[in-house]
């Protein structure tokens, strides 16, 4: 993509946060809602004498999510600490892993404006978070309920070329962990951050530009108008004749601009090396193979078994895949109704409409896709028409019930049988001679549906309206 | 029975037949320090609560409870442990008013044991200095001659247990602060394998080269010390599974066929005359006891003392980061300053809350673990101390133990060394390589200086082999020329 003659060049380290029960070094519980400094304990507040014990599930979440985004597992890794003062960072060093990270080379494809991109990942490597200061006029109060909350970093290669782009992998990357169940992917609550390093050159200029890094984004949509912001600040700086400025900025999505928090200058030394109190982390073959095994189908392989098995169109498989719940959900009553299509299509208009409007996840749908699939199964064995079927659907998400109970408590069960339709019919011709004559001398045209709407009106709605149709038909011959 | 030079299985024994309460035991100790401490300066604080604690275990011993193997027995322990309630200041005015929530594993474990811990020792601030001369309670004086350093970092533990105002002490050793002090005073100190004992709240130095070990009266209490404070710990993540070894029952002062090494590299320096001296004695009384004697080498040790210092000082310079004034300890006083920065804070609270020699270490840490000096330092320093664990490993295959000097020379004079860091520095000489390479090592007293001060002897084994490192030095003990010297200040 091409800017006024310059191409942008993107990278992005997103931290995600592992839903593990514990913080990543001890025991305390990293419950997003509890009390100011609820959830701490010597260790993670950094007490003299306390030592890191790293959580294995940790490992396990950092493994899985690496298999997923296609990069070798290092079979030892090692933990180091990143030395630097601030007040939320209670031992002074943050444990990170720097240059023996637990996952590298791996790539991630997605798709922007219905064309294919793929994106390297660089490496992700495991660390914990440090507190959160909070600024009262002349006091800062520190909360240390975030002080070791597990992270995984993951770092993109230099290969992202546009905003949307960045937008893009971003979300894939949410989709993916979400599907491993490692984290939650809820960016309000910061359960996700991305940092991304943004630079311009002209179009075809073999070196990258100076780069800049943008931090602590919380939305993807942020993660879009910074980059845009930026990309149009660089090519403005350097048609000026200025020099880019290797700095960090921060987003401000009130006044839609990126500003400096620091140069190059004042940047760190970190002093890393390895943390003596914690040994390295050894992966072995069999982990890597048993959580192989628990891998789940991930989004993209199944959007494309949808397309390719269930014969579904690619927007339905999207849209079906976004979510691995949403998917299962599909999936299972799809298998229950044996129709994909008809299941897809319920789902994607009626369920997520209901989904939407009463702001539920699909977990908590009222109505399970074991009996959304048997309502679906009614319709195609002629138990109940399509029309009836939305006013099944509606009892069944106020109420919770089977459709068969619903079926039976409304009375919904529509006439199919051929003998008593055509009593039906006769019934409503005799009582409208002077229209069935009309009809048939052709006097008035268009007299068909007016029948049908009365022998509908006849049954209550019930009669199978293809029977009434078929029937009509030859009757008004 | 006299209750100031009994063992700590006498101790026990006569609380379990309910010769003497626990509370008759913690009052004879107690007025002991009351008495001789302010010559001293050997206790930083008193437990309060040790007169009601030794009530407590009598009344559970009432009730027919089993107090464990180390029941009655009072302990002072080393500011660097955390105890639960007890001020814990690692000798730093960064930790003036620090009062730890927990207990360290290891003071968990001697209190499940049964001890009663009358009181917190002192040291050198953070454990950094040889002397006893940088803690912020001030200098420690050694019981033998009050002129003298007692020793560091642990020279509290070493002054108290050496004048019997406790029956056991702990200390800490990073790169011979237990072996060192022990030498100086005449006691028995031990620093066994790292990770045989965890760190777990203990204030950290220098996280791979520190471990905690018994500084004691005699090798039998240590041993029995050892095995109430060693195993694995879920809290500590560097800790051996191993099982813990029977050591106080397995102990035989018998070294018949055993090989100890003497290092030549140790041999060839400048020593004292009176250490000199106590090495041959000792070589020439293991040797009479059927020992054979020979030669082993390992030549990189020669780069132990400044390899020790980079590894620590980094170590340190990281570990020590946590002391910034904001979460406990002491912060500087900005009332009267309208607006600072956080450089601004940072900086005046740990320039006024270390000392000197800390302060010294943290910048040399600093240095070394900078970018573009790291390879030249830090992991330079690392592949040196590889290639001496390799060397020692090598020399293991020859010998059981090694037998060397703990220090050149024996106790110097306070303040005489102060001054030159460097020469102090030196002191370590013969310990530091211990440490570097995971070793278990010990100091058993074994000769006097003509000016009537303790010199002790260093005993190093392979990793894990403690049992054969006790053994030589119990049968040491054994034949000790200096068996029930004591010091004048009792």
């Amino acid at each position: 993509m091409s800017y006024r003659g310059f191409e942008a060049v993107i990278g992005i380290e997103i931290h995600v946060q592992l839903s593990t029960a514990t913080k990543i070094f001890c025991a305390d519980s990293t419950e997003f809602n509890a009390g100011d400094n609820e959830n701490t304990s010597p260790v993670s507040v950094g007490m003299p004498g306390t030592l890191p014990v790293v959580n294995k599930k940790a490992i396990e979440y950092s493994v899985k999510t690496g298999l997923a985004l296609g990069c070798d597992i290092r079979r030892k890794s090692i933990f180091a600490r990143k030395n630097y003062f601030y007040p939320d960072l209670p031992k002074g060093y943050q444990i990170s892993q720097y240059d023996k990270p637990i996952c590298e080379n791996g790539k991630v494809t997605f798709k922007v404006d219905g064309v294919e991109k793929t994106v390297s990942i660089t490496r992700a490597h495991m660390e914990e978070d440090a507190g959160k200061s909070i600024h009262h006029g002349d006091h800062t109060l520190i909360n240390y309920n975030r002080s070791g909350i597990p992270l995984l970093e993951v770092v993109s290669g230099p290969d992202i070329r546009s905003p949307a782009e960045a937008a893009e992998y971003g979300r894939t990357i949410r989709q993916i962990v979400r599907y491993l169940d490692v984290c939650d992917g809820n960016l309000e609550e910061g359960s996700m951050r991305c940092d991304c390093n943004v630079s311009v050159r002209k179009v075809g200029a073999p070196q990258f530009g100076t780069k800049v890094e943008i931090k602590n984004i919380n939305s993807f949509r942020f993660v879009e108008k910074a980059i845009e912001f930026e990309i149009e600040r660089q090519i403005d700086a350097v048609e000026r004749g200025e020099k880019i400025i290797q700095e960090t900025r921060l987003w401000d999505p009130d006044k839609n601009r990126t500003f400096s928090m620091r140069t190059k200058e004042d940047a760190q030394d970190y002093r890393y090396f390895q943390d003596p109190d914690l040994l390295p982390v050894f992966v072995t073959e069999e982990m890597i193979e048993k959580y192989r095994k628990e891998l789940p189908e991930l989004p993209i392989a199944r959007a494309r078994r949808f397309q390719e098995e269930h014969a579904l169109p690619e927007l339905d498989a999207q849209v079906l895949t976004t979510e691995k719940s949403l998917a299962d959900f599909y999936e299972e009553t799809a298998k229950e109704a044996k129709n994909f299509k008809a299941s897809s299509n319920w789902i994607m208009t009626e369920l997520i409409r209901e989904l939407n409007s009463a702001n539920k996840d699909i977990k908590d749908s009222p109505i399970k896709p074991k009996q959304l699939g048997r309502m679906i199964a009614l319709i195609d064995n002629g138990t109940i028409s399509g029309k009836m079927a939305k006013a099944v659907f509606q009892e069944m998400w106020d109420s919770g019930k089977d459709p068969e109970t619903v079926v039976k408590e409304k009375g919904l069960v529509q006439i199919s049988d051929p003998a008593a339709i055509e009593k039906l019919i006769d019934e409503v011709l005799a009582n409208n001679a002077q229209a069935v004559d009309d009809h048939k001398t052709g006097k008035k045209k268009n007299l068909f549906g007016f029948f049908v709407g009365a022998v509908m009106k006849a049954s209550k709605g019930q009669a199978n309206p293809e029977l009434v149709n078929k029937i009509l038909q030859e009757k008004l011959k | 029975m006299d209750l100031t030079f009994a063992s700590m299985s006498e101790i026990v024994d006569a609380v379990k037949t309910k010769k003497v309460s626990v509370k008759e035991i913690t009052h004879h100790f107690k007025t002991r320090i009351e008495n001789i401490d302010g010559k001293l300066n050997s206790f930083t604080s008193i437990n309060p609560n040790a007169a009601n604690e030794a009530e407590a275990l009598d009344e559970r011993l009432a009730k027919g409870e089993d107090l464990g193997v180390l029941a009655g027995v009072p302990f002072g322990i080393k500011e660097m442990f955390c105890t639960k309630g007890l001020k814990t200041t690692a000798g730093s005015k960064i930790l003036e008013n620090f009062v730890p929530p927990y207990d360290s594993t290891v003071v968990a474990r001697l209190k499940k044991a049964g001890v009663v811990i009358l009181g917190k020792l002192n040291q050198d601030e953070f454990a950094m200095g040889s002397s006893n001369e940088t803690s912020f309670h001030g200098v420690v004086k050694n019981p033998w001659n009050l002129e003298c350093v007692p020793g560091g970092s642990s020279g509290g533990s070493a002054a108290a247990q050496a004048s019997r105002l406790v029956a056991g002490t702990l200390g800490t050793d990073t790169g011979g602060s237990i072996r060192q002090p022990a030498s100086f005073c005449g006691i028995v100190g031990v620093k066994p394998t790292y990770g045989r004992v965890s760190r777990y709240g203990i204030i950290a130095y220098a996280s791979s080269l520190d471990q905690a070990g018994p500084m004691v009266s005699s090798v039998k209490d240590a041993a029995l010390t050892l095995e109430v404070i060693s195993g694995f710990d879920e809290y500590d993540s560097t800790t051996t599974q191993r099982s813990v070894p029977a050591w106080s029952k397995n102990l035989k002062a018998d070294v018949k066929g055993m090989k100890i090494g003497l290092m030549k590299e140790y041999m060839s320096g400048s020593l004292h005359p009176d250490v000199q001296k106590t090495v041959e004695n000792s070589v020439d009384t293991l040797k009479k006891m059927g020992a054979e004697i020979v030669e082993v080498s390992v030549p990189m040790t020669e780069f132990a003392v400044p390899v020790y210092y980079l590894v620590a000082a980094s170590e340190a310079s990281s570990n020590l980061a946590r002391y910034d004034g904001v979460k406990y300890g002491f912060r500087a006083d900005f009332k009267n300053l309208s607006a600072i920065d956080l450089e601004e804070f940072y900086g005046k609270t740990r320039g006024l809350g270390f000392g000197k020699e800390v302060k010294r270490r943290i910048m040399l840490g600093t240095y070394c673990l900078s970018s573009g000096y790291y390879d030249a330092y830090y992991n330079k320093a690392g592949q040196v101390r590889r290639l001496i664990m390799n060397q020692y490993l090598e020399a293991f295959k020859n010998c059981d133990v090694i037998l060397s000097p703990v220090t050149t020379a024996p106790a110097f004079k306070i303040g005489e060394r102060i001054s030159d860091p460097l020469a102090m520095y030196l002191n370590d000489i013969f310990t530091t390589s211990t440490n570097l390479a995971g070793l278990p090592g010990m100091s058993v007293p074994f000769g006097m200086s003509q000016d009537g001060l303790p010199i002790g002897i260093q005993l190093t084994a392979s990793h894990f082999e403690e049992q054969k490192m006790l053994d030589v030095g119990f049968a040491l003990e054994s034949a000790s020329p200096v068996k029930g010297k004591n010091p004048h200040v009792i």
